[in-house]
Formats: C-alpha cells, structure tokens, sequence
C-alpha cells in the first residue's frame, strides 16, 4: 500500500485551480503527478511517486534500481489504472 | 523453493548475511512494520537466509489489512446507494465485509469505481454534479498528504458533491500499542521506509527511547531489508536502542515538511479502531472540522454496525507480531486468497497472502524442520 514508484518528472505546470501538477514517466507509461508537495523538484529530476502524489526526489540510478525490482515484484499494476474518469472498476490497482 | 536465484546481487546479500551470522549470539525478534518489506522478505525468501537467532515477524503495516470491519460496512452501506459513485483503490475491493465486499455489491447494480489516486474522484465528482462521488480514504502516513489534497482542493473548487470515508492510521502508536502487550515478543523494528519519507523519523526517537528498543528505518530493496536487519542485530548485541536511518538515500530526519504542514491543515489526530488488533488511542486521522462537508461519515450518517469475525481467524494475532502465518490450523486450507477468512489474506501485503503466494502453505516436514519459522 505504501509503495511508491520512481518516475522521470516531463512536464511541470500550473492546472487551473493553481495546483503544481506535472507528468512523470514510468518507465515508459506517463501519467500525471501531483508535484505541490516537490517545490524543489525541476524537469528531468526523478520523484518517488505514490498515489499521484511526488513525495520526494531520488536520483537516476536509485529510481532504474527501484523500478527494476518492482517489476520482478510486478507491483507495477496500478499504473494500469486510468487516471481519467476512473470508470474501469475492472482493473485492479495495488496502492 | 526460491531464495536468491533471482536476486542480483547474490554476493553483497550474501556478505551481509555472513556478517548477521558472525554478530548475533542469541536469539532476536524483529518486527518487520509495512506490508510492502514483508511481500520483499517472503518473496526473495531473505527470512530463510538469516541464522536461527534471527526471527522475523511482520506487522501491522497493512491499510488494507488493519481498516475495520465496521468501517468496510459502512464503506458497503454508503456504496450501495444509487445517488453514489463509490471509489476506491483496488485491493479494498476484495476485503470482505460481515456480508459482500465491493466487488460484489457492484456486480448487484452498484457503481463502484478502481481509482488510481484520489485526485481522479474530482474529476469525476466534476462530470456527476448531480451525483455524490465518496472516496474510500485508506492508508498511512504516506497516502494522507494525497487524501488531505484531494479534500483541500475538493473545498477550494466548491465541489460540495466530493466526500472522503476517513480510515487513516498513524504507525508509531501502533508500534507503542504493540510494545505495550503482554504477548509482545518483538525486540527491535524495521521500520517503514515510505512512511518516513513524509513523516521523517523523529517521532520514533522518544518511541526507541521509552521502550529501550532499536529501530532502523528501512528501504524495500532486498539489499536495504538485509542490511537493517543486520543494523538492527548490531545494536540489539551492544545493549543499545536507538533510531537508525538505512534508507537514507530517500529518508530524512524531518521528512518532507510541507507535506506533513499540509496533512495537519486538514486532518487531525484521533483515536481508532485496528482490524484484529482493537482501538488504539491517537492512532488515526480523521477530518478537521473545517472539511466535515467533505467527510462521508458525517454525511450519509451510517449507523455503528454490530460485526463479527471468523472466531477460527489469528490474524490480529499476526498483526500483531506474536504468530505467523503458519501458526493458523485454517492457513492455506480453510483460508486462501479466494476464501480469505480474515484481513491478512486478502490484501496482496497481508502477512498470510505473501505467505500463500509463495508457497510457504506446501512446506514439506523436512522444510518445516530446517526453516521452523
């Protein structure tokens, strides 16, 4: 449930409501990210990701170390969830 | 049996295991706290690596595990009303409640979404103004600062239509509430990495201090489980009890500072209830008055449910650290993932499911003799 996934932050901007939001990628499937709570965290850092939620940076070669393991632990499946609308209640997401 | 064969750095574990062997000289049991490093442990098998002396019991560092029957009914009653869009993250889905669990009730008609973070139920509160859109708000530490946003931004943007069912537990007062037990056996932790990233691990200090216990904040890589353990071994042999940082890398002393300013806006500390294990006094959050338009519990008004758990069930036992997986008579036979009796078997990090899912139900004698945990 804590798990938190390393992710290479793309894109940083302002939604409309004023939140720092931003994309990161996860080895390959990009999605959005929460970055309020990362103000010190710049395009290309790497941030530990959980829940949508930046928590802190890691470096480059922590996060491929990381992503790597998840993968052999396959605890990568909830990034299959859509962040959209949410409606597919078919896929299962381990937080 | 699996232990290192797909582990890659079979040498350095093995250097660390070595040296365990050569620091202990008695018998220690540590308590690892979050279910993540447990699903490491059993995995990678590095319980079975570790010298006799070296006991790991896990604890009750599952959300999923520990939220409370009572609360999962409530959960259930607010789902299956029909002006509810439901959502939750997907392993709460399977947890059974006195009766159905998510999945169920949905299958009857309810609509009961898989959501990725709790951000996403904006969105959906947004597109269903005529709808109430809950959000099942499980978790530790490190989840609140992603439910404290969703409601901060949910006031802010006037979606009077967004609202969380709160279930927050705090890790420090269950370690004290475990120390505290007659039963307790549990000498030194290893504590939860992630957790600590918010949180830092100050308040661990006064913990170590009271109860004369190690405590070694620790990573999730079999390497980091390893080496705390090992730290943990150390000061256990040198009479000593302090808070130690293994994840440094990730983990500092005063965590991240403004999530936790941000988590203290909105929630605030309360009592709660822990599945198996009973209340636990300021070990939870609950919604600061300020959000109680946002706080489901208060707004759908579901009554205090009278529940009962499977009396052949151990799992607040396990929860606990003071049995394991194997100690149950229904493990592995009454009770498996698809007919979890209690909470530890149905969330992938639940103890007794990282025990299934690796095999440990079809031990063999010889096996059970040479690896007794």
């Amino acid at each position: 449930m804590c798990l938190a996934i390393p992710g290479k932050v793309i894109e940083i901007a302002q939604d409309e409501n004023g939140v720092r939001m931003g994309r990161a990628n996860f080895g390959g499937i990009v999605k959005q990210v929460c970055l309020e709570y990362t103000p010190d965290v710049h395009l290309g850092d790497f941030v530990l990701v959980h829940v949508g939620f930046a928590l802190g940076k890691v470096d480059e070669e922590e996060a491929a170390r990381t992503y790597k393991l998840l993968e052999e632990m396959k605890q990568l499946s909830e990034l299959e969830v859509p962040t959209g609308d949410g409606a597919d209640a078919g896929a299962r997401g381990s937080p | 049996m699996k232990l290192l064969d797909e582990y890659r750095n079979e040498a350095l574990a093995q250097k660390i295991v070595a040296e365990i062997r050569r620091t202990v000289t008695r018998p220690w049991v540590l308590m690892v706290v979050c279910g993540g490093q447990t699903h490491s442990i059993v995995k990678y098998g590095l319980d079975r690596l570790l010298p006799a002396q070296v006991e790991l019991v896990h604890g009750p560092g599952c959300p999923v595990c520990v939220t409370s029957l009572e609360m999962i009914d409530k959960a259930h009653a607010i789902a299956r009303r029909p002006e509810v869009i439901f959502c939750s993250f997907g392993d709460m889905l399977r947890v059974p409640g006195s009766g159905a669990d998510l999945l169920i009730i949905k299958s009857r008609g309810a609509d009961v979404r898989v959501v990725y973070s709790p951000i996403d139920c904006l969105k959906i509160a947004r597109a269903n103004p005529d709808r109430k859109v809950v959000f099942f708000a499980i978790g530790f530490e490190t989840t609140a600062p992603a439910n404290a946003m969703a409601v901060w931004q949910a006031r802010h943007q006037g979606l009077k239509n967004f609202s969380i069912l709160v279930s927050h537990v705090l890790v420090p007062p269950s370690i004290a509430s475990i120390l505290q037990s007659p039963l307790n056996r549990v000498q030194g932790f290893l504590g939860p990495g992630h957790v600590c990233t918010v949180m830092g691990y100050r308040e661990y200090e006064p913990l170590s201090a009271r109860f004369h216990v190690p405590i070694v904040i620790t990573g999730f890589e079999p390497l980091d489980l390893l080496e705390g353990t090992l730290m943990a071994i150390r000061q256990l042999e040198a009479g000593e009890a302090k808070v130690e940082n293994q994840y440094g890398r990730v983990v500092s002393r005063e965590g991240n500072r403004v999530a936790q300013e941000f988590v203290n806006k909105v929630f605030e500390v309360c009592d709660r209830k822990w599945r198996g294990v009973g209340s636990i006094p300021k070990s939870g959050y609950k919604l600061r008055w300020e959000f109680r338009d946002h706080d489901a519990e208060r707004l759908f008004d579901v009554k205090e449910i009278d529940t009962q758990e499977p009396e052949e069930c151990i799992s607040g036992l396990v929860l606990r650290g003071v049995k394991k997986p194997h100690d149950c008579p229904a493990f592995g036979k009454q009770c498996t993932p698809d007919h979890p009796l209690g909470a530890t078997m149905v969330s992938a990090e639940g103890a007794c499911a990282a025990y299934y899912a690796y095999g440990r139900h079809l031990q063999t004698a010889e096996e059970k003799a040479f690896f007794p945990s």
